[in-house]
């Protein structure tokens, strides 16, 4: 045991890419470096299950492979810098680790709102302590809840306070409709409807301009004026990559970091990138590196980044795919749920209904060239596997050019 | 090999299906089935189906 690779990030990317570096025939030393003090744990359920109280903390934890069990880990510490070049990273308790290969899965961090105002009574979700805070204070009687942000985590955020009998529940966002930007206009209608039904308040097309109160949150004031009263605010406005620790390696971090189709870093056989701070090209689609949040993509990218540091490290040079996932993600909200297969953003001019009705169980298509690219079905299990039929078909596409 | 489902966590994503479709399957009304005992020429796909599980509620055992 020499030789080393090192994985910056200790959460669902992490521990994949540890366990597919023994699949792919890694032998040799992992070390995995995550600043939680948590084991790996799963976060989509902070903002449902785990939120609502019916499912426990504890339930989150991964169960990491046996392959994995002499994996090192690094709990609380974080890497604060990289030189690539000298393969070796440095901790925040001033240490260093020499490597010899590395991977990048420091994940997306919260982005946070930066107008006036207290800063208690605020939250994001996206750590289990987060996601205990927003908790205690979404139980107590009759808070008054105002999330800002009507993506994924806004929108889930605001049917769980609602399910958990909280009465006062209102959504900010500047867009006409929540979560438009991945459905597109009728899906997104749909929805707005399906929480309005439930009591969620919607206050669009609409920004924050400061926050009022002074030791702790009370209100908060929109761009025209009107103030939502308020004791709890779920900020829900998108995320920041974790990248700062590679800077000075003259990489291209302007949104993530850039790899190739091979998920390599910089043109470094010997670093790969990993889960949602990748911003990587898909070859089904196009050439167009993107970065994407979806819960899948950490364990499809830490397949594929595994198989290209192994055959570098051990020299076996074996001739690799470009990396070409489907995508696919869920969102549960209220009693219906949102499930995705495809790339639905890039159809979205060309929006079909395929099965029921916008207002009840519906499965829709979005076509680009006249082509099926995603579907998304809104509604019932039964309704989600719907979806099932397609996937196969947009499985058997070859990846078509731009 | 034994295959586990936690069926207080599953939520019928059926993810499982497409990893695994001889093992894993979603019946008319949408609800998990599953052959618990496999046979181990299955087991990559068993794995492939615990990875993408969203809710972690699959475990192989043996």
């Amino acid at each position: 045991m020499n030789r080393r690779v090192v994985v910056a990030g200790a959460s669902l990317g992490g521990l994949r890419a540890a366990e597919q570096m023994r699949a792919a025939g890694w032998t040799e030393a992992v070390t995995v470096i995550g600043d939680e003090p948590h084991m790996p744990y799963n976060r989509p359920p902070l903002s449902k299950e785990v939120l609502a109280g019916r499912a426990s903390f504890e339930s989150l934890a991964f169960t990491p492979k046996a392959s994995a069990a002499d994996v090192e880990w690094r709990l609380g510490a974080s890497v604060t810098a990289a030189r690539l070049a000298d393969r070796v990273v440095e901790l925040d308790d001033g240490s260093t680790i020499p490597f010899d290969g590395l991977v990048v899965a420091t994940g997306m961090r919260p982005r946070r709102l930066r107008c006036a105002g207290p800063l208690a009574g605020r939250h994001t979700v996206r750590t289990l302590a987060d996601a205990r805070s927003l908790r205690d204070e979404l139980t107590r009687s009759d808070a008054r809840v105002v999330v800002v942000g009507a993506g994924f985590i806004g929108c889930e955020v605001a049917a769980t306070a609602i399910g958990l009998g909280v009465r006062d529940v209102t959504v900010v966002d500047p867009l006409p409709l929540p979560m438009v930007g991945p459905l597109g206009e009728l899906l997104a209608g749909s929805l707005l409807e399906r929480h309005r039904e439930r009591g969620v308040r919607f206050a669009l097309g609409r920004t924050v301009r400061h926050f009022t109160g002074t030791d702790r949150v009370t209100g908060v004031v929109l761009d025209d004026g009107t103030e939502l009263p308020a004791d709890v605010v779920v900020e829900s406005v998108g995320s920041v990559a974790n990248t700062e620790w590679l800077d000075g390696n003259g990489l291209d971090l302007s949104d993530g970091v850039l790899t190739d189709d091979f998920l390599r870093v910089g043109g470094l056989p010997h670093v790969v990138a990993v889960g949602d701070v990748a911003r990587f090209p898909n070859a089904r689609y196009d050439d167009v590196p993107r970065r994407v949040e979806h819960w899948s993509i950490p364990t499809d990218t830490a397949k594929h980044a595994a198989k290209s540091l192994v055959a570098h490290l051990t020299g076996t040079g074996a001739e690799l795919a470009p990396f070409a996932p489907l995508p696919t993600f869920w969102s549960d909200q209220h009693k219906f749920r949102l499930q995705s297969f495809g790339a639905p953003v890039l159809g979205r001019d060309d929006v079909r209904v395929l099965d029921g009705d916008p207002a009840g169980d519906v499965l829709v298509g979005y076509h680009r060239d006249d082509r099926l690219v995603g579907v998304v079905a809104l509604g019932g299990p039964a309704t989600a596997a719907k979806t099932a039929r397609y996937r196969a078909e947009l499985l058997k596409q070859p990846a078509p050019t731009a | 090999m034994k295959v586990v489902v936690d069926t207080t966590k599953c939520k019928d994503h059926g993810q499982c299906v497409f990893a695994a479709p001889d093992v894993f399957q979603l019946g008319d009304d949408g609800h998990l089935v599953f052959d618990a005992e496999p046979d181990d020429a299955l087991r990559d796909d068993v794995e492939e189906a615990a990875d993408v599980c969203p809710l972690q509620a699959i475990s192989v055992e043996g």
